[in-house]
Formats: structure tokens, sequence, C-alpha cells
């Protein structure tokens, strides 16, 4: 069945939560098409977490654990479910939020406001670090400096590199973010795309970096995004919508577009995306790429300077083009299709929060 | 250069009354840079194909038949694909992919027997080479009208490569469920009917068409299967599978041999793209008849047209999708079982070692699911250990299944299994019960070396 609705049709009369068996149902669960009422959901949700935080073994007791947090709605729902968890389960973990303030004028101003309520409303303290502090630069001032054309390279380099560098900063044990199920289902598919073999041995990996200083985690690797906006619209939480206003071209990509009409048509399919790409038999070998460290600063690089670290100098040399890759845009389409295969990327967004 | 202006002189004025105004888009979009020799032997008019397509205008007929004929050959002999000894059965829809196998493979089997006659010893046989038609009319009654000019239509292509004269086999796709062909109809029906999920629907058919081939190619005396299958067609298979779950089996599908079939199945295409297998059908005028499909809406089509959509984007994308899915490990059955053959030539015997690609032994399995015939992964197969002793066809059934066959093809509610069971063709059947009899054989094989005595008894 593609999907699962003929269950629920079978019974007749006034229809029932099919968990609770109890309540009206209010929604209908995206990842299984289940009619289930408001209560279930958050019980299933929620269970749901803590099972991948347990069956992984992604904490241990009394760790100091960073939760990214964007102000967006995956790091929102993530920050109050831990913390949610953390109490119901005693894990005994010392969480707290860790934003980062790119310096961009009225862009992380309003999502900073939101983390700033979520410290009260989660009790979770915030700590707050900026461009200025990590990089010595704020976006604005690098925008300044470059113009708008390739701000969205060091938007995309030192955005990555952020939230290691802070978390490393404030000695923590753990970094968690909010990549859900549907981020890792488009990365599995884009490094197919790609040809990229090492990361795709890498890339649904639950814990990653731990051979490295600070270890990161992804608790909401099995989570739908859809389940996370509607625990959102439910719980009434309060989010920030962000876009970057530096890329206004930020669209959906071609591989977003199609793990979505794919959940339209068989909503496992992200999962099993998951899965394949948990499965692939990839040499042990090639599992392994020779990562050193950046000479400058100690983050993992495969070059003499990380990338950011390259980005840095030339900026503060006068020299901002350095390290800027080939120009983006100009695929050589054919102009007589539809326009929009040109002017589309495969990826979601160019400097978006796939890899933040 | 000469065709960008609207005098040329090249005799392009010919081409484009045939191709409308196609060539001149094709100029206009900067796609090509046209020179008026082609770029490989520097003194023939290059061809335009106009159809938009990267590559075109670059190369004289005769060199981009070469280079297409040359990745076809260069696959069979770096793999022994086909030696003087086999007979090979080339699997023929009427596509295009399929008629461009097959016209290969006839004019490999040309060279050999003009080798044959012009040796004195004559001590190299030619291989044979037989065709099969998968006739599925009972799965789409819409084509039964169709199908009859199909048919003959295949038959009369087939008639005209000879010599050397081909057998052709027109296989009705029910054949596996017995030899009462409104019995084993009937079944067949009811088999895909029982089957809810369309994409399901579709992949059990897919399966049901090989099991039909394997049939034909054992009792007809070949040892070879070869399929059409090309480089775009392999890319859409690399996504689907990803997409259904099927990462772990997904490298064993796309490799150049297949010899997890009784009958080892060959992919002597698997390096050419479609667009390629189309010019050469146009450039050489090779006939192919389209059978109208049902329409489908499942998986298979969207993964197709995302693919279509990625190919717009970047011409080489279905190329990198297959590489990335070549870095996989191959299994165990990934190449042509070795043989103590004597008619193996020298020369291929060192080509193949020099190609063969090394397998990592701890990686191999030994589990196949019983109807899409996928290795099982550890973690798919470790129900069916838990099933110890119990031998109901049902439970069975499900364990010895992958997960993507019984989320999609096997019914949903466990009650129905038993009836499901009953209507899947014998092979399946008896392959999911022997499951545990297979692997012990295959784990057999692998130590007998260390064996000291010959039989099961010793165990
Ligand atoms: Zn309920
Ligand atoms: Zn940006
Ligand atoms: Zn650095
Ligand atoms: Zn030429
Ligand atoms: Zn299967």
């Amino acid at each position: 069945m593609e999907a699962g609705e003929a269950k629920s049709k079978k019974a007749g009369g006034p229809r029932l939560c099919c968990i609770c068996n109890q309540r009206r149902p209010v929604l209908k669960r995206p990842k299984t098409l289940q009619q289930i009422c408001r209560e279930c959901f958050y019980e299933v949700f929620e269970e749901e977490i803590h099972q991948v935080i347990v069956v992984n073994r992604l904490f241990k007791s009394g760790e100091r654990v960073a939760i990214g947090a964007s102000g967006g709605k995956d790091s929102t729902v993530l920050a109050y479910v831990l913390s949610e968890l953390n109490r119901r389960h005693s894990y005994g973990l010392d969480l707290f939020l860790l934003s980062i303030d790119e310096g961009i004028t009225g862009y992380r101003d309003d999502s900073l406001e939101t983390v700033k309520r979520n410290e009260l409303q989660y009790g979770l303290p915030l700590q707050i670090l900026s461009y200025k502090d990590l990089y010595g630069w704020t976006m604005d001032e690098i925008v300044k400096m470059i113009g708008l054309k390739n701000n969205c390279t060091f938007c995309g380099v030192f955005r990555r590199q952020a939230l290691d560098r802070g978390a490393a900063l404030l000695k923590v044990d753990k970094l968690v973010t909010g990549h859900n199920a549907d981020d890792i289902a488009e990365t599995v598919l884009l490094n197919i795309l790609r040809g990229d073999i090492a990361r795709l041995s890498r890339c649904t990996s639950i814990t990653t970096g731990e051979d490295g200083p600070i270890p990161r985690c992804k608790p909401f690797k099995y989570t739908y995004e859809k389940e996370i906006v509607m625990y959102a619209y439910f719980k009434k939480l309060d989010y920030f919508s962000t876009e970057c206003i530096y890329s206004p071209n930020a669209y959906r990509g071609f591989a977003r577009e199609f793990i979505k009409d794919l959940e339209r048509l068989r909503p496992r399919a992200i999962l099993d995306i998951i899965k394949s790409g948990e499965d692939f038999r990839i040499a042990t070998t090639t599992k392994m790429p020779e990562q050193g460290t950046c000479e400058r600063c100690g983050y993992i690089s495969s070059q003499k300077w990380c990338k950011a670290c390259v980005l840095l100098e030339g900026l503060n040399r006068g020299l901002p083009k350095m390290g800027i890759g080939r120009a983006r845009g100009g695929i050589n389409g054919d102009h007589t299709r539809e326009t929009k295969a040109g002017s589309k990327s495969i990826e979601t967004k160019q400097c978006g929060s796939l890899d933040f | 250069m000469a065709c960008n202006s609207s005098g040329c002189e090249s005799g392009c004025n010919g081409r484009e009354k045939e191709n409308g105004g196609k060539t001149e888009e094709v100029a206009v979009a900067g796609g090509v840079n046209q020179e008026s020799v082609c770029v490989k032997c520097k003194c023939n008019e290059p061809m335009v194909f106009g159809d938009g397509g990267s590559e075109d205008g670059r190369f004289c007929a005769d060199c981009f038949r070469n280079n297409v004929f040359g990745k076809f050959r260069l696959a069979v002999t770096s793999h022994a694909m086909i030696t003087p000894s086999d007979n090979v059965l080339v699997a023929f829809s009427g596509g295009s992919s399929s008629r461009v196998a097959l016209q290969f493979v006839h004019e490999l089997q040309i060279k050999a027997l003009k080798n044959y006659e012009a040796s004195r010893d004559r001590s190299l046989p030619v291989f044979g080479v037989g065709v099969a038609f998968v006739d599925e009319s009972a799965a789409y009654p819409s084509l039964s009208t169709g199908m009859v000019d199909a048919i003959t239509w295949i038959r009369s292509t087939v008639a005209d490569l000879s010599p050397p004269e081909k057998d052709l086999h027109v296989v009705p796709i029910e054949s596996v469920f017995g030899s009462d062909s409104l019995e084993a109809r009937d079944r067949f029906v009811k088999l895909l009917d029982s089957v809810s999920d369309e994409t399901g629907k579709e992949d059990l058919l897919l399966h049901l068409r090989m099991l039909s081939l394997q049939k034909v190619a054992s009792e007809n005396g070949y040892n070879r299967l070869v399929l059409g299958s090309c480089t775009s067609r392999l890319a859409s298979h690399v996504l689907t599978a990803t997409v259904k779950g099927r990462g772990y089996s997904l490298s064993a599908d796309i490799q150049h041999v297949d010899a997890r079939w009784k009958v080892p199945i060959e992919l002597p295409l698997r390096d050419c793209v479609w667009q390629e297998i189309t010019r050469l059908c146009h450039l050489d005028s090779l006939k192919t008849v389209e059978l109208a499909r049902h329409p489908q809406s499942g998986i298979n089509d969207l993964v197709s047209s995302f693919v279509a959509l990625l190919q717009e984007e970047n011409p080489s994308r279905e190329c990198t999708i297959v590489r990335t899915a070549a870095k996989l490990t191959p299994f165990y059955f990934n190449k042509i079982p070795e043989t103590d053959d004597s008619c193996v030539p020298l020369a291929t015997q060192r080509r193949l070692k020099k190609f063969n690609l090394k397998y990592d032994g701890s990686m191999t399995t030994e589990a196949f699911c019983p109807i899409c015939n996928g290795p099982l992964n550890r973690s798919d197969s470790s129900d069916l250990n838990t099933l110890d002793g119990c031998l109901e066809t049902d439970d069975v059934l499900y364990a010895a299944c992958c997960s993507s066959c019984r989320f999609q093809i096997l019914p949903q509610d466990r009650s129905s299994l038993e009836h499901f069971g009953s209507l899947l063709p014998h092979h399946m059947i008896s392959q999911a019960k022997h499951q545990k009899v297979n692997s012990q054989a295959y784990l057999r094989e692998r130590i007998k070396d260390c064996l000291l005595l010959d039989n099961e008894e010793a165990v």
C-alpha cells in the first residue's frame, strides 16, 4: 500500500485515534499516515526521539551538551524536546543553547530574539557568540568589503565552522544539531549525484567527529521535517523562520523537491533513503579519508589551512577574493528548454542550514 | 562554424530539412562548438543529430559508431562476457537499447565467423546467439492487439540478422507459472492483482520477467544472458534502489556481470548513455518498436523524471550517478564464474586478470530475497535465524524477503500471506524454503579446500 489509510477506514462509526482509541484524531501523522490525537502525537514523537537517544547511546550522564540554536524550527523543537526528555528520563545532562550571531543587520536580530525567549521559556541557559568573537569580522563588514556577490562562500564556510569553534571555546562535551530525516535523505542523494563516496559513507552517521575534539550528534536523524513543524505548531512553540537575506536565490533545490514528491507518494521513502545510506557497501578504506587539521586554528582540514583561515587571511590582507572558488551560475543550459533548469541548483540552499 | 551561418555549404541544408529548425537551435544554444571536420579523425564531416544533446556535431558517423561499439567491445572482452564456446541469449524488448545490444552481438558473431572461416585449424568455434522476447500482454490486456504486430516485426528483425542464424524465443511472461497456459495466466493475473502498491506491482513484473528469461535460457542451453541496460537506465536504477531502501543490494545490480542467476546476466552496454544509443539507432536506421505501457504513477516514474531533470541541468549527471554506485563494493558473484574451459584464450584470461576488481571477502552474503533475488543484509536476514524450526510457508516467506519486497510486494495483512505465497511461482517459494540450505552450500563452497570429507555428512 502506498498509503496506510485503509486501516482507519475499516472502523465504522465515529473515528477515533488509532493509538489510544479514545480521543478524536486531529492529525494524520506524516511518517505513517495514522490518524491520531494530539496527545498521542506528542507521545510518539517524543518517545521515538528518546529511543533514538537510548539505542544509539548518544549521551552520558553528566555531559555538558550544547544545542546549536538558530531560532529556526528544527533547533527550537530540539531544544524543547531535549530539555523535556532530560527532565523526564533523568539523562543528567547539562544542556544549554549555543547561538551564533553572524552580525547581519536585521537578520539575526529577530532570530536571536527568538532564542532569547526560548532561554526563558525552556529554562535553558543561552550563550551567544558573534562572528566578531570567532573570526574578528561580522558578516556586514565582510559584505562591505567584498560586495553581495560572493558572500555565500563566506556564509557557508564560516557558518559550518562557527558552532564547532564556539563549542570548543565553551569547552562542551557534545554538540547537538537539529538536522532532521529530510536533511539527511537529501544529503544522501546529493552525495550520490556528486559522486562523493567518502561523504556518502559518513553522512548517515548519527554521531560524527568522535575522533575530533567535540562530537556532534543528530537526535532528529529519523524525525520527519513535517512532524517537527507539526509539533511546533500544536505546541505553539516560538520559532523564527530563517532564510538568509544575503541569498535571495536560496530556493528549494531539485533534490529537496524530489524528496517532497517522494514523501507524498510513499512517506516511508525518507527513512528508506537513510537506510540505504546506512547499508551501502563501502570499503572501510574509503570511509576514512586522510583528515589533518588546520595549521592555524586546529579545525579539521584536508589542506594546510582550513577554508575559513584562507578566507580570513584574504580579508585581513585586503584581498577578499582569495579562496573563493569558481563562480556559480552560468550552467550551460539549453535555452530552448524551460529556463528553470538553468537557474536552479540541485541543492536546497547554497548557504543553508544543511551545513550549519 | 559553417553551420552557424544561414548559408552553410557543407551539406547541412539537407539535414536541416529533416530535423526542422533543431540544428539551428543547438548552434545558438552555444552547446556545440561546430567544427567542419570530425574531432577524432580530422577528415570526415561531423554528424549533426540535432537532438539538443551534448557533443553533437563533433564526430563523423564512423568515429561516433566506433566509439560506441568500442565501449561495448571493451566491456565484453574485459569481463570475458562472450567466449567461443558460449551460447548467448540476447533479451530483446523491441526498444533501442536492446536493439543496439542485439546488433553489436550480431556483429561480433559475424567477425567470429569470418575468423573461423579464415583460420586453418578451425580450433575456435563460433559462439551461438539466440534472441528472447518476453510477451507481457497478460499484464497489460490493452497490449494484446499490438502484440501480434510487434511479434511479427520482431520475427522479421531477427530473421534479417542472419547469417549466422539466430533462434527466436517468444516467452509469455506467465510461463514461469507452469506449462498449462490458461492456468498459468490465471495465477499470474491473480498474483499481480493481489499487490496493492503500484510500484511494487511494476517491480514484481520486472522480477517475473527476469525469471522467464532465466527459464527460457536454461531450458534452451544458453549459458549467457545479455541485457541492453545502458548507463541512463542504471542511473535511474541507482536512485530507485536508494529510495526503496535497497542500498545494500544495489551494487550487485549495476556491474557488468551478475552471476547470482543460474544463467549469468551481462550488461555490455553499461557504459553507453541513452543518447548514444538513440543516435546510433538513428544513424544505422535500426528500427525499434515501442509497446505502449500503461501510465505509471509510482516511484519508478518519479525517479525517471527526476533523472531527466538532472540530466538537463548537467549532461554528465547520469554517468556520475553510475560512477558513484560503481564505487560501492560489488559481490562475489559479480564476475563470470571461473571454469576450466580451455577454450578461453590466453589473451582473454590476461585481460580478465587486468580488469578484475578486488573483492572484499568479508563482505559477501549468502542469502537472497526469494522475490527480487537481492542479496540480504545481515540486519534484514536476522529474522530468518530467529525463525529456526518454524516452517509455516507464510512466515518463512516473510522472513526470507528483503525489507523492500516486504513493504511493496507482500500483503500488509499477515493473514493473507499464505494465499499470496500460493500464487507465487514455484521457483520463488522453493527459494524461500531452501534459503538456509543454499546458504549452507555456499559456505561449504568457500571452505571446501579445507574440508577433509566430500559430502555433507562431515557436518
Ligand atoms: Zn490518541
Ligand atoms: Zn548566504
Ligand atoms: Zn583554520
Ligand atoms: Zn571521424
Ligand atoms: Zn526482495
